[in-house]
């Protein structure tokens, strides 16, 4: 079958490579194979080759995907694959994006847990079935893959948009009986830059490979922000 | 332009949204029965001429419309034109000409 | 390209930021017709019968159309934004497009 594979970065082309049909062979068998019998100069990322790590997301015919998980047979009935690095971040190159921004607008989201506690206290004791955590819960088994980043509109069209994932990782964290930091997360995930810019188009709860619903979320975080305080005051 | 702000226009968007879901459904409904064997112009003044209640429901519908649509082409502005900053300039000197359009219309047949 | 982009959410999206622009370059003609009742009924009068044209009255049907189908749409948001959530959106998606093409076509039946 023929295979079109990007190479080069953000300037590049789509290059041709005759792989041979295997039964229940998938995309990353695929991208290997090219690497390891065809073309040794392409680069890609992979780990653990079996749906678990989220590092084989790639572009597969126009969809953001886990190369490991789809199977040829599923998405080249036409006889024909093109797959190119994730959407809507540079591209290191070939098959590899730079994945840094996404991780940065995590971080900028307050995606991560503001304690308060220490190892002098007791242990939180949070009740897995209170409506808070199983809010938190819904959302909380993201990878950080970044497929949903990449089939997002609104990342592409506004550069600053956090994205799906750390406005969900977020959400999670408002929900954490443990966390300090909420009002500032309010602040972080509000405007132009956060939640108020979804427009529920949800590429995002579509392709998440956890079936995790990154709008469901960001839909909880438009409740959570409707009355801001100003900063410094307590929401 | 900081983030409250712009969570602010979220909130005015979604209320007036409300607001507009409930003038739209009687703006239709209105329409519908209106049109039936053709619309004329005296059909429509003698609806609207001297009345309170259309005077105060259109004017409340042409508010409503122009904040809801103003904060709408902002977002447009930005994502799909790169209108930056300028976008909310342009959306709120479209959002004044809607209401001076607007209210002058309602004025024209409720006077 | 555009696999990703086929699902009904995405185009529940679309329609509606689309039918918002053809609303809002709307308006303005909309409200400077009505205008015109300031210069007496007759004045409007004559405005209508120009928008009797067939052109006219399918851009109005159209229009039409694109009032309802942004109110169904506005109102999917408005549920996905405040009511506990579903995962049926797509019905909602698909409920929305139902209305509006029963707007459509009673208002095409009424004429």
């Amino acid at each position: 079958m023929e295979v079109k594979v990007w190479r080069g970065d953000a300037i590049g082309r789509f290059e041709s490579f005759e792989v041979p049909r295997q039964p229940s062979q998938t995309v990353l068998d695929v991208v290997t194979h090219i690497q390891r019998h065809l073309d040794p100069t392409l680069s890609y990322r992979f780990a653990c080759r079996v749906g678990m790590c989220g590092s084989c997301a790639m572009t597969v015919n126009g969809t953001p995907r886990w190369t490991c998980r789809t199977h040829v047979d599923k998405v080249a009935a036409a006889g024909r694959l093109e797959i190119a690095p994730l959407a809507n971040l540079p591209v290191v190159k070939d098959l590899v994006a730079d994945m840094r921004e996404f991780f940065d607008k995590w971080a900028r989201a307050k995606g991560q847990l503001t304690p308060t506690r220490t190892r002098a206290d007791e242990f939180a004791v949070v009740d897995p079935e209170s409506p808070a955590r199983r809010e938190a819960d819904a959302g909380i088994e993201c990878i950080g893959c970044g497929v949903c980043y990449a089939a997002c509109d609104v990342v592409k069209w506004n550069r600053d948009y956090l994205g799906p994932a750390a406005l969900n990782r977020a959400w999670t964290l408002l929900n954490d009986a443990r966390d300090g930091a909420q009002s500032a997360r309010l602040h972080a995930v509000a405007g132009d830059a956060g939640c108020h810019s979804c427009h529920t188009m949800m590429s995002c709860t579509e392709h998440c490979p956890k079936h995790l619903s990154p709008t469901r979320s960001i839909a909880g975080l438009k409740r959570a922000t409707w009355s801001l305080a100003p900063e410094g005051e307590k929401s | 332009m900081s983030a409250r702000f712009q969570a602010r226009l979220w909130v005015a968007q979604r209320v007036t949204a409300m607001i507009l879901a409930f003038c739209v459904v009687v703006h239709l409904a209105t329409i519908i029965l209106a049109v039936r064997g053709g619309l004329t112009a005296a059909e429509i003044l003698a609806r609207t001429q001297g009345s309170m209640a259309w005077g105060a429901f259109y004017s409340t519908f042409v508010v409503a419309v122009a904040i809801h649509g103003g904060i709408g082409l902002r977002t447009i502005g930005i994502e799909w034109l790169g209108m930056g900053r300028a976008a909310g300039w342009v959306a709120a000197l479209v959002s004044a000409s809607l209401v001076v359009l607007g209210l002058r219309a309602v004025v024209a047949v409720v006077a | 390209m555009s696999v990703a982009r086929n699902h009904p959410a995405w185009w529940a999206f679309m329609v509606h930021r689309v039918t918002g622009i053809a609303l809002a370059l709307f308006l303005p003609a909309h409200f400077w017709l009505l205008a015109s009742a300031l210069q007496g009924e007759a004045a409007l009068e004559g405005k209508l019968r120009w928008t009797e044209q067939p052109l006219v009255v399918a851009g109005e049907w159209l229009l039409v159309i694109a009032l309802a189908a942004h109110l169904a749409g506005g109102l999917r948001v408005l549920a996905l934004e405040f009511l506990p959530w579903r995962d049926w959106q797509k019905t909602l998606a698909a409920l929305a497009a139902g209305l509006a093409l029963a707007a459509g076509l009673a208002f095409a039946l009424a004429r």
